[in-house]
């Protein structure tokens, strides 16, 4: 009786180990390392850093300088959560989103949409609604502060409609006027993205629309809405995300967050914590709380779509 | 291939943990570190005069010393100047001294490991003492040592605008604001007679460093010098700083003082009749206002130039990262001896914490009168305690004092209790 044993070449059983390891275009790895190299430096390092200090009692030091570092467990999420103003930051950054998120992605598709028709002085348009996102936020938080402001032009218009106190000590309208001011900031990108994803949508279905007798506003939600639906996703991601990171304007148009802490964000006393008071353990751990919030709301906001689709 | 990304991750990850777990000890001898010559950084503040004095200070070093060359520049723009340091100490880039740390970040630098205890130099204790008299002790930290150099002070007093107060009926010469009753019924006065919008207009916002410029200086009037903190408890949960907090509230409840953000500089811009400012503002004021100063009011009046005021001191520390420090605190010296303090009063009017200041530098302040009233005050400042948690200690003050006194969302005393418990467990 003769045994056939079955041997694979040792080159071929070589290239099978290298494939499995280095997939089919070994080359390809190459390629995306610088990339790959930057998410791990400057993403996947510091949120791993952050992580660990969430759990840690930390403190930035010196180089060369060693100071214990104990385990702590969730003390800092405890603090975290147990801080008055640290949940009421938490809250005011949920009623920034319900009204910036949502507007946005209306008031950005509607603009991109008639400046994707053929109007008068659409290159004008388009740059005008372009130019506040690219201008510094220092400049345009003092144009705020000036319509705004309790003796502003705002006020002046309303004349005895005007709040009392005024919009930007106001507590219950602080944060709703910085959600309208980041809205009307960032509108210009957003609506860059609607009118890049706006070529993509085929003329001939407008075309059979208006054949079948649908009016404008009929083919607006039946043509164009759908067709663009990549793009709202990727508009309410990153809305919601930039939006999660609050900083600059609490900072500068309503004192640091005033009044009375009621514009206060996560980021701004991440900062606070973290930095000025040198705290950074607490302040990774309002990071990772942050975190973690976004991608629920990420989440919840893929699910829905997934099931529209 | 998703389990490969996932891999990659993971990895990423535990190595970025592991990283942060490891930390080198070590450190350097100090004895060494102290006699070691050779070239050094400075960092000093921004503003025009301070540069001038830097520039001036460093080319009068370098002409004398080719060999121990001294490179002065700006502080880098950030946010504020702490946070930039403090960035710096953990990045190990800071330079040797910096002329613009302010004391209430000493005690987290100090925890950060980025200090250079100047009681290393066997004659520092000495110099700091004979130059700052017993003002120094206020800037010893709790272990009883230097961590750094008392160098100059802006004692806060009450500027008031001459034109405003003509306008309003008000003397001009000794204007009624002794008192707590005083300074009100004034300020009534003056926004009534459209003197100015505001009467007084100290940045509302909720910064942990802006009660320095509305409680801290009456607090320290009012209480004979007692500073935020002393033996390890809050000093302000008693009737001097209730007083304060409703003065202060009163002023914000009839509109007297500005609750919003102001871009620009309310007293200059004619918005506000008055400002709690240093005498750094006799410079920044020339040819915009035509100003008086008096010392800040007390609840009954009788306040003097001798009256306690707060401080708003920078001071000069010695960094960790410095290899040179033997230059660095010669240069230290050499740029806080007589010479360089007069030149420091002749170009920016700031105030060194030096004794006798008025005996030392009797021509300037003849030729100089204006300033004299902030040469006598500057014996008489009070500091920011040198106390753990320096800046949490204020941020929560300042939370309790725009909660209770700016918005009027709580009692000012029901929110000063809370912030004076809430800062003895921060202090301990």
């Amino acid at each position: 009786m003769t045994t056939v044993v079955s041997h694979r070449p040792p080159a071929v059983a070589r290239r099978g180990l290298a494939s499995r390891v280095l997939g089919r275009q070994p080359e390809g790895i190459l390629l995306s390392l610088p990339y790959a190299v930057f998410i791990v430096a400057l993403y996947a390092y510091p949120l791993g850093l952050a992580v660990w200090m969430s759990f840690h009692k930390y403190i930035f030091t010196a180089p060369g300088v060693s100071v214990p570092r104990p385990w702590v467990g969730l003390d800092n999420y405890e603090n975290v959560l147990g801080d008055p103003a640290l949940r009421q930051a938490f809250v005011n950054i949920g009623i920034f989103l319900i009204i910036n998120v949502p507007l946005t992605v209306a008031l950005s598709l509607l603009l991109a949409t008639a400046l994707n028709a053929a109007i008068p002085f659409r290159t004008f348009f388009r740059t005008s609604y372009f130019v506040p996102y690219v201008t510094a936020s220092v400049a345009v938080v003092g144009v705020w502060l000036f319509l705004f402001y309790s003796d502003g032009l705002i006020n002046k218009v309303l004349g005895p409609l005007a709040p009392d106190p005024s919009w930007l000590i106001n507590e219950r309208l602080a944060m709703p006027s910085i959600a309208v001011y980041v809205t009307w900031k960032q509108l210009g990108f957003f609506i860059l993205l609607y009118l890049a994803a706006l070529q993509n949508v085929s003329k001939e279905l407008y075309e059979a629309a208006a054949v079948d007798g649908a009016s404008r506003w009929r083919s607006f939600w039946a043509v164009t809405v759908p067709g663009v639906r990549p793009a709202t996703t990727l508009v309410l991601l990153l809305a919601i995300i930039t939006g999660a990171n609050l900083f600059t304007e609490p900072y500068l148009l309503t004192n640091g967050g005033g009044p009375n802490g009621r514009s206060a964000t996560p980021v701004l006393l991440m900062y606070q914590r973290g930095i000025e008071q040198g705290h950074p353990d607490v302040a990774a751990a309002i990071g990772v709380l942050l975190v973690i919030g976004v991608l629920i709301i990420a989440g919840v906001q893929r699910f829905v779509e997934r099931g529209r689709d | 291939m998703r389990s490969r990304t996932l891999i990659v991750a993971v990895a990423a990850l535990t190595l970025g943990a592991t990283a942060a777990c490891g930390d080198s000890g070590g450190g350097s001898s100090n004895s060494d570190a102290a006699q070691a010559r050779g070239p050094i950084n400075i960092w000093y503040s921004n503003n025009a005069q301070e540069v001038a004095w830097g520039k001036q200070a460093v080319a009068a070093w370098n002409a004398a010393h080719p060999d121990e060359k001294v490179t002065g520049q700006e502080i880098p723009a950030g946010k504020t100047s702490e946070a930039v340091i403090s960035a710096a100490i953990t990045a190990g880039n800071e330079p040797c001294l910096i002329y613009n740390t302010a004391p209430a970040a000493v005690p987290n630098f100090q925890a950060q490991g980025g200090l250079v205890p100047l009681d290393d130099f066997s004659d520092a204790k000495d110099y700091i003492q004979q130059r700052s008299g017993s003002t120094a002790d206020q800037y010893k930290s709790p272990d009883g040592k230097f961590y750094q150099m008392p160098w100059k002070s802006n004692p806060v007093m009450l500027f008031y605008n001459k034109k405003a107060f003509t306008k309003a009926g008000i003397p001009t010469d000794n204007p009624p604001l002794g008192s707590y009753a005083d300074f009100l019924a004034t300020a009534q006065k003056v926004v009534s007679a459209k003197g100015a919008k505001y009467a007084i207009y100290p940045a509302p916002s909720s910064e942990f460093f802006q009660s320095w410029f509305d409680f801290y200086p009456m607090y320290a009037a009012a209480g004979d010098g007692k500073p935020l903190v002393a033996d390890k408890k809050a000093t302000f949960d008693n009737d001097t700083g209730y007083a304060v907090a409703n003065f202060w509230k009163q002023l914000y409840d009839a509109k007297l003082a500005g609750k919003e953000t102001y871009n620009g500089d309310s007293f200059a811009d004619g918005l506000a009749a008055m400002a709690s400012v240093g005498p750094w503002a006799v410079a920044a004021y020339k040819g915009k206002v035509d100003w008086g100063v008096v010392p800040v009011p007390t609840p009954n009046g009788g306040s003097s130039p001798t009256t306690p005021t707060f401080s708003d001191a920078k001071n000069v520390a010695m960094y960790a990262s410095c290899k040179s420090r033997g230059t660095a605190w010669d240069f230290l010296k050499f740029s806080t001896s007589k010479e360089q303090d007069g030149k420091l009063l002749e170009l920016t009017g700031q105030m060194p914490l030096r004794q006798n200041l008025e005996q030392e530098y009797t021509s300037y302040f003849t030729k100089n009168p204006q300033y004299k009233t902030f040469a006598a005050a500057a014996a008489h400042v009070v500091e920011v305690p040198n106390v753990p948690n320096s800046v949490e200690v204020w941020q929560t003050f300042r939370d309790a004092w725009s909660n209770s006194v700016i918005f009027g969302k709580q009692d000012p005393k029901t929110a000063l209790s809370g912030a004076a418990s809430k800062i003895n467990d921060l202090v301990k």
